[in-house]
């Protein structure tokens, strides 16, 4: 019995017309014959690297699984290269062979020391691959839930002690960097927020009209609108915003900053990551919630104004009806509300960078984690404060 | 009589420029096969340049790589990305993908590029960390693995598919002595044993004396190649001042800086 197994392939790029040296056709072939005398003969030829394997692999464990030879006898006699790949296959099939005898005829001294190379170490053969267990599962699951619970109260705790030292002392305070970022997450966020408190006025305005005309009652759409901008959408908004647009690129930015050590080298020169980093984000986080908040409530006014004119109904009144529904007091109150949520979305901005991992990968899921973090506190916080407004029945 | 065989790689009076910056000029040199080839040379003076030249990933502004003759520089893209298959590169910070794990990144190669087996794939992407003393460290991540043994699974990821030509661009640099060795006794053993020929661009006098066939200089001062030849021969041989203290690890003592 004998079968063959052929296959040729061109190395390097196509020959070009009047090349000096044509690559060589380099091929590699395998043929199996069961010899009389209870041995399994595999014999190799030509170049035996990683792109012959593709086709002798499968064919080399078929033929030893399949036969129940009592030896394997693998020739390489017409071997004319062998690579580390086909150092790896010819232990793989002596591995196969296991028990039975296997010879190895005609390898070279080279071909041997690569297969030493390239063999598994005896202590490694056996992969211990742990498997899911649901208890530790659930075990390790608390234990990251309480140690992010711990570093959540430590920063907290880390971020009020630098607070209050800027206070006493306020040249510790990067003032420039204060600067530089309510410039770049405050003064750079204004058109979208324009447009999307625009929007939110049109839509709001326009889809309670629809309902309200029928009882006459469509210029109450100014009360409507006036106090849920400025108590509560306006800030909501804004922050948000914010989270999306500001919050996830300080967790990049402290997340890539952790990766590259430069958090470490900043903690090895005495200064505290917390004060140099965090504070002046958070400030300026805290400056531009409310800022952006007013400016989104003026947009929004505008797109129920719009709406108010085409229901051919007077601007004056809307103002009058804004100013009389709305007072200081909600306004002042909406933008309070800023302020803590803007502290909450740059805080947690920067907790998620500076807990990021190493690698690129952890940075993608530290901007996540702080969006999705940001607008869970926003939501938990707002929820808080309409409790409390209630109470004490501002 | 057989004529010598032709080199692998020939770098043909190559220049590169960044904005305008000239960092090298007519470099020429030529790698032969199954040789250890190490470009050495001052910090900053372009030798990474020279290496990502080589392996086409910058285009040079005057000159050509030829790899058997064929040239690097002037390839359609489909002929480039034939060519580049016999390459293996390791870049200086390892460039290792951290979300996969390491026998993951050594495997994505092989999964990628060739049609093995499952269970080939597997073995030979375990015989590649092997090499690099990497055994055992299959199932971790990049990150959780210190800087030398990031280097040397990204050896391993560069030897995946058993390329003609290896480029490694600093591979002992913050490797410790005996690993470094060790580093140094496998590229020789898979030169020797595969014909595998390396271009690597290094620092380390110790191993450059021990793994160099050949090695080319490159000088800042001239912004070309100052010396080629075997390291012990350009340590003894060599009259430069600068190519001596070079080899000598010494201080030049004088003023040599090319304002630019």
């Amino acid at each position: 019995m004998r079968r063959s197994l052929g296959y040729s392939t061109q190395m390097v790029a196509p020959a070009q017309p009047g090349r000096t040296d044509p690559a060589p056709m380099r091929s590699a072939e395998l043929r199996v014959a069961e010899a009389t005398d209870d041995t399994l003969q595999v014999a190799l030829a030509g170049h035996l690297d990683s792109r012959a394997l593709e086709q002798l692999w499968q064919a080399g464990m078929r033929a030893i699984e399949r036969s129940g030879a009592r030896r394997v006898r693998v020739d390489l006699g017409d071997v004319s290269y062998c690579d580390a790949a086909g150092a790896r296959f010819l232990v793989a099939l002596r591995d196969l062979a296991g028990s039975r005898g296997f010879e190895l005829a005609a390898a070279s001294e080279q071909t041997l020391r690569l297969m030493e190379l390239v063999a598994p170490s005896p202590r490694s053969r056996t992969e211990s691959r742990s498997r899911w267990d649901p208890i530790s599962a659930l075990g390790r699951l608390a234990v990251q839930q309480l140690s992010e619970l711990w570093q959540l109260i430590a920063f907290t705790g880390e971020f009020c002690v630098m607070l209050a030292r800027c206070c006493v002392k306020p040249r510790e305070l990067r003032f420039r960097d204060v600067i530089r970022v309510a410039e770049s997450a405050g003064v750079g966020a204004i058109p979208i927020v324009l447009l999307i408190g625009f929007l939110l006025g049109l839509i709001l305005s326009f889809q309670s009209a629809i309902p309200m005309r029928r009882f006459g009652a469509q210029a109450f759409i100014a009360d409507l609108l006036g106090i849920s901008l400025l108590r509560e959408l306006g800030p909501l908004m804004a922050s948000i915003l914010l989270a999306a647009r500001s919050g996830s690129a300080f967790a990049a930015e402290l997340g890539t900053m952790r990766v590259n050590e430069e958090i470490d080298a900043l903690t090895t020169m005495g200064l505290e990551p917390v004060r140099f980093l965090v504070l002046p984000r958070v400030l300026a986080a805290l400056l531009v919630v409310p800022t952006l908040a007013l400016l989104l409530n003026v947009a929004g006014l505008t797109g129920g104004a719009v709406v108010y004119l085409s229901l051919d109904l007077p601007v004056s009144t809307f103002l009058s009806r804004v100013s009389d529904a709305a007072t200081v007091g909600d306004m002042l109150g909406g933008l309070f509300k800023g302020c803590v949520f803007g502290t909450l979305v740059g805080g947690i901005g920067c907790l998620r960078g500076l807990q990021a991992g190493g690698g690129a990968g952890a940075v993608g899921e530290a901007a996540t984690r702080s969006v999705v973090s940001a607008i869970i506190l926003i939501t938990i916080t707002d929820g808080i404060f309409a409790v409390l407004f209630y109470n004490l029945g501002i | 009589m057989q004529p010598p065989p032709p080199p692998l790689i020939r770098v043909r009076d190559l220049a590169a420029a960044f904005d305008g910056r000239t960092i090298f000029e007519h470099v020429s040199f030529d790698v032969a096969r199954g040789e250890v080839c190490v470009i050495l040379g001052a910090s900053g003076c372009g030798k990474s340049t020279l290496l990502k030249h080589m392996f086409g990933l910058l285009e040079p502004t005057a000159g050509e790589v030829l790899i058997q003759g064929q040239s690097l520089t002037h390839a359609t893209p489909s002929q480039r990305s034939e060519l580049m298959r016999h390459f293996g590169v390791m870049y200086q910070s390892g460039a290792l993908f951290g979300s996969m794990t390491l026998l993951e990144n050594v495997r994505l190669p092989l999964e990628e590029l060739s049609t093995l087996p499952d269970d080939a794939i597997h073995a030979i992407a375990r015989s590649k960390l092997k090499l690099v003393a990497l055994e055992g460290y299959e199932g971790y991540m990049p990150a959780e693995i210190s800087g030398g043994m990031k280097k040397r699974a990204a050896i391993a990821r560069a030897m995946a598919l058993d390329p003609e030509i290896l480029f490694l661009d600093e591979p002992s640099a913050g490797l410790d002595p005996i690993t470094s060795a060790e580093l140094d006794d496998t590229i020789l053993e898979l030169a020797r044993a595969t014909g595998v020929t390396f271009v690597i661009v290094s620092h380390e006098l110790a191993s450059i004396y021990k793994i160099a066939d050949h090695v080319v200089m490159l000088d800042r001062r001239t912004r070309t190649l100052c010396a080629e030849g075997s390291p012990a021969d350009l340590r003894d041989h060599s009259t430069d001042p600068w190519i001596q203290s070079f080899f000598r690890r010494e201080a030049l003592h004088q003023t040599t800086e090319v304002p630019q």
